[in-house]
């Protein structure tokens, strides 16, 4: 590290390695690391970065670059520690780790803005516990949605089977939106800004839909096939 | 030989992982199987107490990790089974003393002696139980039948999946027939309903087990405890044999009348 040693500091972690920087612009930065790594190709060959950047305020096109050329080079990028809240969004957005011992970020979903509202997340696996999926479309699941886990769309939630977490339609004021399900036993219904709690677990569960009435409650019926009012 | 990896996890603490993992591993060995576990629950070990050998202990899983000593040496034989072998954690170091590759490194070095390796994995989804699955062939989910107990596995078996590590297994540990009966407690096929996997045992509770595991003689090894034929049942299982679920429905005559008697009904 002879040729730049004041910029980059790279140490090795349980996880990976770790790189840090000093105090100067990130163009500065990213072209010291870049080119330790040329330099060093044969050591970084297939390593897991972690990168501390201190203050720096990163954006979304700044990591991304970096990410692609360091996977160009097989080196993965997987965590982003910063004391700026702009590089941590950042970081988070890309499905970055923010924070080296927290569990991997692969239970998240994040999906980038700009996908209109008409277009679905289809899930065909059970969403459990712990896991938060947030979509700006219509979420289908294929499976249950059990207690613990949450699921936020601005659109739609259609649930083939049955729903014990959290469910949100409408996240960002729709009000039009709705929620059904095989099973609707959720321990909580959102849709835009109203929330129902504790609907009653049936003995024997039916199809329901969940949506705004004309008072402006949040309601849910039974599921009656060719009333399809609401939906249009 | 070619051991097959198997991590005992739950989620929520004090299901009965270590009892679990003591009470296997005893089984297995009673079969003539070559047995080595190893306590992942780094800074809180209690394995060694639970299968009665923490006078043994003079070197330990980090001591393996950081070159301290030979991988036989921290290998510590049962006191009663010749063919089963703890490797203790350390108690003064904390979980970040060990990382996944190191646990899959001597999982590996294992592998070539043995026909069964069980990890022991601690509470929690942090550090120690990632350290913990990352060796795992099969993963054993531990539960009792109560809410907070089944939702912690169902967070256990989310993350296994986020981490391709295969179908996990449940065991429902403490499981009391009476109460089920009256409605007092989750029944098996409740908890099944919700999480979904493939049952590999029910234990029924039994008070035993808590003696067993204070005197440091797994309950496996008596041939008369309800729970250790289950255990033994589950290591049946684990070998691929293919052993029919123990009957739980609550036992009427005698047993009812001794219930009765000593005022428990």
């Amino acid at each position: 590290m002879e040729s730049a040693p004041s910029i980059v500091q790279i140490k090795g972690i349980r996880d990976g390695l770790l790189v840090t920087f000093a105090d100067v612009p990130w163009a500065e930065q990213r072209a010291a690391l870049m080119q330790q790594i040329e330099e060093k190709s044969a050591f970084f060959q297939g390593a897991r970065l972690a990168m501390d950047v201190g203050s720096q305020p990163l954006r979304v096109n700044d990591l991304v670059d970096l990410r692609d050329w360091l996977s160009e080079r097989t080196i993965t990028l997987w965590a982003v520690l910063s004391d700026s809240p702009t590089t941590e969004q950042t970081a988070q957005l890309l499905g970055l780790a923010t924070r080296i011992s927290k569990p991997r970020p692969e239970e998240t979903r994040h999906v980038l803005d700009g996908i209109p509202s008409d277009q679905a997340l289809f899930i065909a696996k059970t969403i459990r516990s712990g896991t938060r999926i947030e979509y700006p479309g219509t979420v289908v699941v294929f499976g249950d949605v059990n207690p613990g886990a949450e699921i936020v769309a601005e659109g739609n939630v259609i649930v083939w089977g049955r729903v014990r977490g959290v469910i949100h339609a409408g996240a960002k004021g729709n009000r039009s939106a709705y929620i059904c399900a095989l099973d609707l036993s959720a321990n909580q219904l959102r849709i835009a800004d109203e929330v129902s709690a504790m609907l009653k677990p049936q003995k024997d569960p039916k199809p329901e839909i969940a949506s705004i009435n004309e008072e402006g409650k949040l309601q849910a019926e039974l599921w009656h096939s060719g009333e399809t009012n609401i939906r249009k | 030989m070619t051991a097959k990896v198997i991590t005992v996890t739950s989620g929520k603490g004090g299901v009965g992982k270590t009892t679990a993992v003591a009470n296997l591993a005893t089984a297995l060995a009673m079969d003539g199987k070559r047995v080595v576990c190893i306590d992942g629950d780094i800074g809180l070990r209690n394995l060694d107490v639970v299968m009665g050998l923490e006078n043994r202990i003079v070197y330990d899983l980090v001591d393996v990790i950081e070159g301290r000593c030979k991988l036989k040496q921290a290998m510590i034989r049962d006191k009663h089974l010749q063919d089963m072998y703890l490797i203790p954690a350390a108690q003064t170091r904390d979980k970040n003393a060990v990382s996944p590759s190191d646990m899959i490194r001597i999982c590996n070095d294992l592998r070539a002696e043995t026909d069964f390796v069980i990890i022991d994995s601690p509470a929690g989804i942090e550090r120690g139980f990632r350290n913990s699955i990352a060796a795992a062939d099969q993963v054993l989910i531990v539960t009792n039948p109560e809410v907070s107990a089944v939702r912690d596995a169902d967070r256990v078996v989310g993350i296994l999946e986020a981490e391709e590590k295969g179908n996990p297994s449940l065991i429902i540990n403490r499981l009391n027939p009476t109460l089920v009966k009256n409605n007092d407690m989750l029944s098996a096929e409740d908890v099944l309903d919700l999480l979904g996997i493939r049952l590999i045992g029910i234990v029924p509770e039994d008070e035993n087990v808590i003696i067993g595991s204070n005197r440091g003689t797994p309950i496996a090894a008596d041939g008369k405890s309800r729970a250790g034929q289950a255990f033994r049942n589950i290591a049946k299982r684990l070998q691929g044999v293919d052993v029919p679920f123990m009957d739980l429905t609550p036992q009427s005559g005698l047993w009812n009348a001794i219930q009765r008697f000593a005022g428990r009904k």
